[in-house]
């Protein structure tokens, strides 16, 4: 344990994008202490070995979108960053399937085979989207500008961003607009005619939110998700070797080497605000660490409401964050296997078992999941994006064993009763019933069952509510307005005190985004 | 079934003995040429897999097409420190020595290994057909030198996993077996050589057998290998690892001096970055003089890595509205290097590395701009128009695990 209390900097959570910070804070030389209050870092994305010989992405699975620019700089690759291609999406129907590969002529075929007409439709559509990307991609890449009290950089930003804007043509800008206005289902009907298709497809539009995908605003979770895509060779998009723990590992060893403290165990209680600035932290434990600056990686519920006392913010900015949503709506599932499902409509082993199974057969099944947790249910029938580790990297599980991720939608936090063990255990079997019906085998192999609610992810990895973003991504909780108005640039009310967690733009998703931006734009003000 | 017409791929070309085998796997059906043989440029539809599996897992590969010679009697020694340029003197039973070998005037002709089976017995590797060169060198001296081509089959296992794998399978573990040493064992009742060599720049092994038990190992192999991750892997993949591993490819990087038809195009090793397989001190060897001259007077080429920057690249893309389009598969194309308005040198493969997340290329460059460092400008094609943009001079190998040489604990 370091013996100097005084650092130029505190993170509050250990979690990739508080490690991102951390990475960058020390890279530009500063004296940078992150805290994490569990055992192990990496907050959501972590590899525990939960039962004997496997291990366990226990929360988040897959790196969706990591910054290019993040590996290159803070040197992931030479920190263990490996990035191993998960490229197909299995959706298992009752007697038949569909199949989407890295390979187009595959792909086309396998497509035709439902429908030829949606075939041809899906050669456009993933350039289309990637055009969409790119004119996206600057908003992403931008701190968000203060609109209500704009600073001088404010308004070169938002001159800058008016600009791209004018560049974009017309096919761009009413793509544009009805991904941020539409429902995903509505969206992709204006595309597409099979229905497992359109289904699958759209399912990237509800994950980690509250919302069907008949739900207005699911479009743009959508386009979210398919932002990595632009990124080709580069492959922002994929499983990480020895799970997404090894990710924050990568982001740790990096901050390490430029020389940053790291304490596990380590959980403050509270910011220490003197005269309306944050002059350092206190732990648990009593310990108090003194710094110039103090950044929290937590959700903006824990940074506002608990991190700090509410009398220490403006009362208008306290509304604005208790109004932010962050209804948890998905839980996981994670099993040891003796051997690999077996599914029905395609038997044996596969390439299909090698990237993602999504348990997404038509809209109504997706939207019937929703409507169970919308009364306070979890889904009797849940969608689900899983994944088989072992089967992409051995190391995952013994030899010959497997492992195998189920994220799970919906399971309401506020469930009817509150969660307790019994309906952790129904919520269980509803999952394995599911994949059963698939894939039947799957109840004689499972060796252990853990089964993450909500409140599970809100009790063990600090996510409020249990959502897996840090606040919805639903489209008054982006940009300029995550997590609120005139704070969307990673600045608090409060001097000194800024935040670098999903909650901040933009978003959720292993991006190392916000931490690198906020630690850009604190270095900007410090300089 | 018969056929009209006689003439196939398998009547024209030829095949390995775990054709039977790699013919099925090969769900892509591309195949290349390697020295006569049908090789498989990748058996899955993309090569993504197999490359991963080389920095990841255990890949397969069927490196039987390599030129196989057997150098055996009491002059073999003698013979062999003459004909290559380092000091085969010191190379012990069971070790493996990586050498280049060179014309009278100390330009390249091949590269290969060189493995000590006994005494007075060696097995040389080469990229081309090299009997007549051997024949007519070992005039006077007392050794027989015969073809082993095709009377030993080669697989190279590559990858983290690959000793886990050859441990449960070989009679004798290989835990101790060093970088560049090799060892008789039995799988089962087979007899097989294992060699710690490859051309991944990675943990992995070459296994050399009896071409009648090549099905055996082969499915033992898959076999026991399969909860390991073993992956049955195509040139299309190697090629991108051995460019990381900054390993050169004749015919590519360089042009054997036996058909370089003019003198530019030949190459000594100064001058491919094997300065350090040339060994001076030793008496005498086929090239000597011309070396020794050269390495007094400094190369007037070297060869080195360098990595093309990255936000100059895709700036380049954004001006014309795309992301960054990166090479998929390791290219071949010479392409021109500048310093200012002048040509210092050019790049003779590159590619994208998946693992390193960097775009790097082997390039030729004349001595003087060849420091680290460096920067040089590279050629890119942007939409049809010729740009250049920075590209470094870096060291090789761009990818060097510790996992390669090291010895488990």
């Amino acid at each position: 344990m370091s013996t100097v209390n005084k650092y130029d900097a505190i993170v509050i959570g250990g979690g990739h994008n508080g490690l991102t910070a951390a990475a960058y804070l020390s890279r530009a030389g500063k004296k940078v202490l992150v805290l994490e209050r569990r055992y192990i870092l990496g907050g959501a994305a972590v590899t525990e070995e939960i039962y004997p010989g496997f291990k366990f992405s226990v929360c988040s699975y897959v790196v969706s979108l990591m910054k290019p620019n993040v590996m290159r700089e803070l040197m992931l690759p030479k920190f263990g960053l490996e990035l191993l291609p998960l490229e197909s999406t299995f959706t298992p129907l009752d007697n038949d399937y569909l199949l989407r590969t890295a390979d187009a002529d595959q792909t086309y075929r396998e497509i035709a085979r439902h429908s030829r007409k949606d075939a041809e439709t899906y050669m456009r559509f993933g350039p289309a989207m990637g055009q969409i990307g790119m004119a996206v991609r600057p908003i992403l890449e931008t701190v968000a500008p203060n609109a209500i009290r704009p600073s001088l950089s404010d308004m070169g930003a938002m001159k800058k961003l008016l600009d791209h804007f004018k560049s974009l043509s017309s096919e761009q800008f009413e793509y544009l607009t009805k991904l941020m206005t539409m429902s995903s289902a509505d969206f992709l009907d204006e595309w597409f005619e099979f229905e497992p298709l359109k289904a699958s497809m759209s399912a990237s539009g509800i994950i980690g939110t509250f919302m069907g995908p008949r739900s207005p605003g699911s479009a743009y979770v959508m386009l979210h998700h398919y932002m990595g895509d632009i990124d080709g060779a580069f492959r922002a998009w994929g499983f990480q070797r020895g799970g997404t723990g090894a990710v924050s590992m990568a982001i740790a060893r990096s901050a390490e080497h430029f020389g940053a403290d790291i304490m596990t165990e380590a959980s403050v209680e509270k910011v220490i605000v003197k005269n309306g600035r944050a002059v350092g932290v206190a732990l648990e434990n009593g310990d108090e660490y003194c710094s110039d600056i103090v950044i929290s990686g937590l959700d903006p519920k824990l940074t506002f409401l608990k991190m700090v006392d509410e009398s220490d913010l403006p009362s208008d900015f306290v509304t604005d964050i208790k109004n932010f949503r962050i209804r948890g709506s998905s839980g996981k599932v994670n099993l040891a296997l003796d051997a690999l499902p077996n599914f029905t409509c395609l038997p044996g082993d596969g390439h299909h078992l090698r990237g993602a199974i999504s348990i997404s057969p038509s809209y109504d099944h997706l939207e019937r999941a929703y409507d169970d947790a919308k009364y306070g249910n979890f889904s009797q029938e849940p969608y689900m994006d899983i994944i088989l580790p072992s089967v992409i990297d051995p190391d995952m599980a013994p030899p010959g064993k497997h492992v195998m991720s189920c994220f799970v939608q919906y399971a309401p936090y506020d469930i009817k009763g509150g969660w307790n063990d019994q309906k952790r255990e129904a919520f269980g079997d509803v999952v394995i019933n599911t994949i059963a019906r698939y894939a039947p085998n799957i109840k004689d192999i499972i060796l252990h069952r853990q089964v993450l609610t909500p409140a599970d992810l809100e009790s063990i990895f600090g996510l409020t509510e249990g959502n897996i973003f840090h606040g919805e991504l639903s489209l008054q909780q982006l940009f300029t307005m995550r997590p609120a108005v005139k704070w969307a640039d990673y600045t608090t009310p409060i001097k000194n005190y800024y935040q670098c967690g999903s909650g901040t733009h933009p978003g959720g998703g292993i991006t190392g985004s916000p931490g690198e931006m906020a630690a850009k734009k604190i270095l900007g003000i410090w300089s | 079934m018969s056929y009209n017409n006689p003439f196939t791929a398998e009547t024209q070309l030829k095949l390995s003995p775990f054709f039977e085998r790699t013919s099925k796997l090969n769900e892509s059906q591309e195949w290349r040429r390697w020295s006569g043989y049908l090789a498989a440029t990748q058996y899955e539809l993309t090569h993504d897999n197999e490359y991963f599996a080389i920095r990841t897992k255990a890949a397969l590969l069927d490196i039987t097409p390599l030129y196989k010679y057997i150098i055996e009697g009491p002059d073999a020694q003698r013979f062999l420190d003459r004909l290559v340029t380092r000091n085969i003197k010191i190379c012990k039973v069971g070790q493996v020595m990586y050498t280049p070998w060179c014309d009278e005037d100390g330009k390249q002709i091949d590269d290969g290994t060189v493995q000590r089976l006994s005494e007075n017995k060696f097995r040389i590797t080469s990229a081309e057909p090299n009997l007549e060169w051997l024949d007519t060198n070992a005039a006077g001296m007392e050794l027989s030198v015969s073809d082993d081509s095709k009377t030993t089959a080669s697989l190279a296992l590559q990858g983290p996993n690959s000793r886990t794998i050859l441990n449960i399978i070989a009679s004798e573990s290989l835990d101790s077996l060093k970088f560049f040493w090799m060892t008789d064992t039995h799988f089962g009742d087979i007899p097989v050589s294992i060699s710690r060599t490859g051309y991944t720049g990675d943990l992995g092994y070459e296994i050399w057998m009896d071409p009648k038990d090549a099905l055996d190992v082969w499915d033992l192999l898959l076999e026991k290998g399969k909860p390991y991750g073993i992956t049955p892997t195509g040139l299309q993949a190697l090629d991108i690892a051995r460019i990381e591993a900054g390993l050169i490819l004749l015919d590519i990087d360089y042009i054997s001096t036996r058909h370089a038809i003019i003198e530019s195009r030949k190459s000594s090793p100064y001058e491919l970055g094997l300065g350090w397989a040339v060994k001076l001190k030793k008496k005498d060897f086929i090239g000597k003089k011309a070396l020794a001259a050269e390495q007094a007077r400094g190369p007037e080429w070297e060869f080195v890595g360098i990595e093309i920057e990255w936000n100059e690249l895709e700036n380049h893309y954004r001006k014309v509205g795309l992301p960054p389009r990166l090479p998929g598969t390791a290219w071949r194309t010479s392409t021109p290097l500048y310093k200012g308005n002048e040509q210092v040198g050019y790049a003779t493969s590159g590619t994208w590395s998946p693992i390193l997340k960097r775009y790097i290329a082997l390039a030729h460059v004349k001595a003087e701009y060849a420091k680290e460092n460096t920067q040089l400008d590279f050629e890119l094609k942007v939409e049809h128009f010729r740009k250049l943009t920075p590209a470094r001079i870096v060291k090789t190998p761009f990818f060097d695990p510790e996992r390669k040489r090291s010895c488990p604990q």
